[in-house]
């Protein structure tokens, strides 16, 4: 689907808009295809009974026009921004903060936003801060690629940190995987995707873990040594026998995606931010004429 | 594993009793919802529930509504929460209130294990973040208190067919969140002893 609107402030707020609910009610078919590839390998009954019962929601879900899971979440978008896009990110943040407030009053979604400190619901899913925005600025560019990543509080909440030390070593960085999705069981709604982000400095390891997660399901990492630690993270997760919903059984991970930077000397960060089986993301580019186009797949 | 078919409030202990951990059930009848704040006010500001607890199914909500007149709401996605946050009153549910089965996403910790056997009461674990499928279960709203703890009021919900549930922790003492914990930590050191 491709619209055109003349005013960018409003082509990408109504992108914001359209995302959000999007990403909410229709995920996508990498993830359908994981899921029912995982529906196929499991061998355990709660765990086969779980992952039915998920492929049948994620059917009624089209079918009634709902959304997938009623947790709205806190709304994520990543953008990258052509360095030629005319509209400033100044201007980028005020147009995803009115589209997601946009999209919460009118379908209505529920309001999940609140002070830190009081508690009250501070509006339609935006206050202080939020949305939060990950930036990414690309030279030769013209255009803006904007995602929609809705992140429930379930998986948010199994979240670590761990500031591993050089002697720890990559057999510590994956000691620490094993013991955060182990110890979160069946809070985060497995089967989903942890995302894994080490290096960096303590904030930017948790910040590349959750670009991790964004990524389409299976996607490899291009350092093939990178590669080579999310392939054999997943291999020893689904090993743990967690399974679906914490119930025991085969499958307890979809896919580890890690992220990497480079660090200093003596840091050794590793931080795990996990998403849901729902895992919700939907995409669009909007062009420097203000025609946006929307992308299943990216 | 057996498939049952129970039908809430339960007037009779028997029907919890003989269900047993990674049993199939699927639920009628009325399902009261249930939040953080709620249970806050009940038992943190000790303020008495408006809504009879005895024999009940309490299900572990902030539902999706539309409100359509004073008091009344229609559903619009109706999802359940995770558990463990809220386990610490496991004990005043079942013991001041008479209430017999909690349900949520993601099971309790060890330590309602022993109340519950104590108390004949349940653990249902649900398909966490299957609401699509939970709403149309969900036949109406029959009755909300509380509502100024929006979305965290004290719901009323008449169901049909609800489900399929797992029995995560059962009045017998048996919990398969802890038989899984035991048997991946067993499992951890094998691979641990690999790396």
């Amino acid at each position: 689907m491709t619209t055109v609107v003349n005013d960018l402030d409003a082509a990408v707020e109504g992108a914001a808009a359209h995302l959000y609910v999007w990403a909410l009610k229709d995920i996508p078919r990498d993830l359908r295809d994981a899921l029912a590839d995982a529906c196929g390998r499991e061998t355990s009954v709660t765990g086969q009974r779980v992952l039915k019962t998920i492929l049948r929601n994620v059917d009624v879900a089209e079918q009634e026009r709902n959304l997938v899971c009623q947790d709205t979440g806190i709304a994520v978008y990543y953008c990258r921004v052509g360095e030629h896009f005319p509209l400033h990110p100044a201007r980028i943040y005020g147009a995803l903060k009115a589209g997601t407030e946009r999209a919460t009053v009118e379908h209505p979604l529920r309001s999940n936003t609140v002070h830190t400190l009081t508690r009250e619901n501070t509006g339609p899913n935006v206050g202080f801060r939020v949305p939060i925005v990950h930036w990414d600025f690309v030279p030769d560019s013209d255009g803006l690629d904007v995602k929609c990543v809705p992140k429930g509080s379930g998986s948010e909440n199994m979240s670590f940190l761990k500031m591993c030390v050089p002697a720890d070593g990559v057999t510590g960085i994956k000691k620490f995987v094993l013991e955060s999705v182990v110890g979160a069981g069946g809070k985060p709604c497995p089967p989903g995707i942890v995302g894994v982000g080490i290096g960096g400095s303590a904030d930017y390891a948790m910040h590349l873990a959750k670009e991790a997660i964004a990524r389409p399901v299976g996607t490899r990492n291009a350092d093939p040594l990178v590669a080579e630690l999310e392939g054999e993270l997943y291999e020893l997760l689904n090993e743990t026998g967690i399974g679906p919903m914490g119930l025991g059984g085969d499958v307890t991970v979809l896919s580890v995606h890690v992220e990497h930077a480079d660090t200093h000397m003596t840091l050794n960060p590793v931080a795990v931010n996990y998403q849901c089986w729902a895992a919700r993301r939907a995409s669009a580019h909007v062009s420097a004429t203000g025609s946006v186009t929307y992308e299943r797949d990216a | 594993m057996a498939t049952h078919e129970v039908t809430f409030p339960v007037n009779d202990p028997a029907e919890i009793l003989k269900l047993r951990a990674g049993d199939e059930v699927v639920v009628q009848g009325h399902v009261i919802g249930i939040r953080d704040r709620t249970q806050i006010r009940i038992f943190d500001q000790g303020v008495e529930p408006p809504l009879d607890l005895t024999g009940a199914f309490l299900l572990h909500t902030a539902p999706n509504v539309r409100k359509i007149g004073p008091g009344r709401y229609e559903k619009l996605c109706i999802g359940t929460t995770t558990s463990a946050r809220m386990v610490r009153f496991t004990e005043g549910l079942g013991a001041q209130y008479g209430v017999r089965a909690i349900c949520g996403k993601g099971g309790f910790p060890d330590e309602a294990i022993e109340p519950m056997q104590r108390l004949g009461m349940v653990y249902f674990a649900i398909v966490g973040g299957a609401a699509a499928l939970e709403t149309t279960q969900i036949e109406e709203i029959e009755e909300v208190a509380w509502e100024e703890l929006m979305p965290e009021c004290l719901w009323k919900f008449r169901v049909k067919d609800f489900g399929p549930l797992t029995v995560g922790i059962d009045a017998h003492g048996g919990s398969l969140y802890r038989d899984v914990q035991e048997r991946a930590l067993k499992k951890l050191e094998d691979i641990y002893a690999r790396l």
